[in-house]
């Protein structure tokens, strides 16, 4: 029996950046109105609901009462970052199991505004042995994986840099993009240290901001007025909590989601056009374009090198100017989707579009390097 | 910060404000177990028993932080690090008494306990003379 299949069908971001002016709700709610609306699909339609956050107990109860929505189907999985990655593909699966036709996903925070980020928490459960030694997370674990590699294939702070050089390019093409300033190499390495080897331009930015996906099953496709992205593939995993746990600090759960995903598409990774990859941090990238095998462990500075990831080259990835310089409220996985949507869709009409792009792999990661989630997208 | 030790962990601060490290060993699959539990982790078996191990290890990986936040903010620079320990489990730390400059990964470390507040935290710090300890 065929496939039961699942599209992309409407996306939309609320106000990025500094949004003192809204909620988490009202992001999610301005941003869910106008993914519909895009899609050219009612509020009334939507019977799966999806958000991830910890600004409350049970987000997704008190995310559908403030819309209006009674879902038959509610998911407030939440593994950081990457927790839309894996809406979209609990979404996919329950419109091929025939239970839902329309999911929305959503993602709101405030985090700039409220200055929430590094609020203190006790040091209880698993917490207790790893906040009494005072590192910054999520940026220290980051930091200890980076190290590692560092020592085991002589990655360099250069190499790193050339990530968040390469997104800020790819900013510059995006009016929406917090920062836009050219960046060197040198600008990155001579930004101050955070926790050693990384620098405040290896990190991501602390922003609010909101974002919206409406996923629908294919007999609504006729219905939709936006041309439907697919989801062809996915694949979810996290392999730890606390940095100690990390079984390998240099190979994350990409190694396992990825060829999960591709199998489910049945594509290979010669095939992709696009891919937006979670750039939480510099390293983020490397280890994650590794893992997902796009080239060997230890390679990743020569993958990215010569501008094989900025605009023009080679490997067109991040082409929002990812969470390093377009946006990055808390988990910025929604934002990957978002973009990879407009990719395949064809919507930007100048650099930043990479031309006849008909495949799109998207990953996300969260925590401490801790969850994987990737979903392939492509064209009908 | 101080640490709030619960059921599953209260021997190993005992241990720690007695000066010494007490990890778990499955009596079921022979692993070591880090952090403590009441199920193990590697056979889903047990019972696990505690031991006092020997404290030594080597630095995983370590970063220096520079930017930390509430208590810790007026500390920096100092040194966190993941530290294998012989008993083969690894667990986060700080390292101390090391010169700047000086913590490598792969370096031997022992335990050291300090008192922090009113808290005592297993720290790490370069080992003393190893050849003579052997």
């Amino acid at each position: 029996m065929k496939k039961r299949r699942a599209a992309i069908v409407g996306v939309a971001e609320s106000d990025v950046g500094r949004t003192p002016h809204l909620t988490v709700l009202s992001q999610q709610a301005l941003a869910a109105r106008a993914a519909l609306a895009e899609a050219g699909l009612t509020k009334d339609s939507v019977d799966a609901l999806f958000t991830a956050g910890a600004w409350s107990w049970a987000p997704t109860m008190a995310l559908a009462e403030y819309l209006g929505i009674q879902p038959a189907y509610t998911d407030g999985t939440n593994i950081g970052g990457s927790s839309f990655e894996a809406h979209a593909g609990h979404a996919a699966a329950a419109i091929e199991a025939g239970l839902i036709d329309v999911a929305l996903i959503t993602y709101g925070s405030t985090q700039r505004t409220s200055r929430s980020r590094n609020a203190p928490r006790p040091a209880e459960l698993t917490a207790q042995f790893e906040l009494p030694y005072g590192l910054p997370m999520p940026v220290g674990g980051y930091a200890l994986a980076a190290m590692r590699h560092m020592h085991d294939y002589g990655t360099t702070s250069e190499d790193l840099a050339q990530v968040a050089v390469a997104a800020r390019q790819w900013a510059r093409l995006n009016p929406r993009a917090y920062y836009r300033d050219p960046i060197t190499v040198e600008d990155v390495v001579a930004s101050p240290m955070i926790c050693e080897p990384l620098h405040k331009l290896d990190c991501c930015l602390v922003t609010d901001g909101g974002g919206a996906v409406v996923i629908a099953a294919e007999d609504r496709w006729p219905d939709v007025a936006t041309q439907p992205v697919t989801i062809l593939g996915h694949g979810e995993t996290h392999t730890h909590a606390t940095i100690s746990g990390m079984p390998d600090l240099t190979v994350t759960g990409a190694a396992q989601t990825g060829p999960a995903a591709l199998r489910m598409a049945d594509v290979t990774l010669a095939d992709i056009d696009v891919a937006e990859i979670y750039d939480s941090f510099t390293i983020t990238v490397l280890l994650t374009l590794e893992s997902l095998g796009f080239c060997k462990p230890g390679e990743g500075r020569d993958f990215i090198a010569g501008g094989r990831i900025a605009p023009g080259g080679e490997f067109p990835m991040n082409t929002n100017g990812g969470g390093l310089s377009y946006t990055h409220p808390g988990m910025y996985g929604i934002f990957l989707l978002i973009e990879a949507a407009r990719q395949l869709r064809g919507d930007f009409a100048w650099a930043r579009q990479v031309p006849a792009a008909e495949l799109a792999l998207v990953h996300g990661t969260g925590g401490v390097l801790s969850s994987a989630a990737t979903v392939i997208l492509g064209t009908l | 910060m101080k640490p709030v030790p619960d059921a599953d962990t209260k021997p190993y601060w005992d241990g720690i404000a007695d000066g010494e490290l007490r990890l778990q060993r499955c009596e079921g699959c022979g692993a070591a177990v880090f952090y403590p539990r009441a199920v193990c982790p590697h056979c889903f078996g047990g019972p696990l028993r505690w031991f006092t191990a020997t404290g030594t290890g080597r630095v995983h990986s370590y970063t220096v932080v520079h930017r930390a936040f509430g208590e810790f903010a007026g500390q920096t620079p100092f040194t966190v690090a993941l530290v294998d320990l012989d008993e083969g489990v690894r667990m986060m730390t700080r390292i101390v008494g090391a010169s700047r400059g000086s913590v490598e990964i792969g370096m031997r470390v022992q335990l050291t306990v300090e008192q922090i507040g009113d808290a005592d935290l297993p720290r790490f710090r370069p080992q003393e003379a190893p050849e003579l300890q052997k």
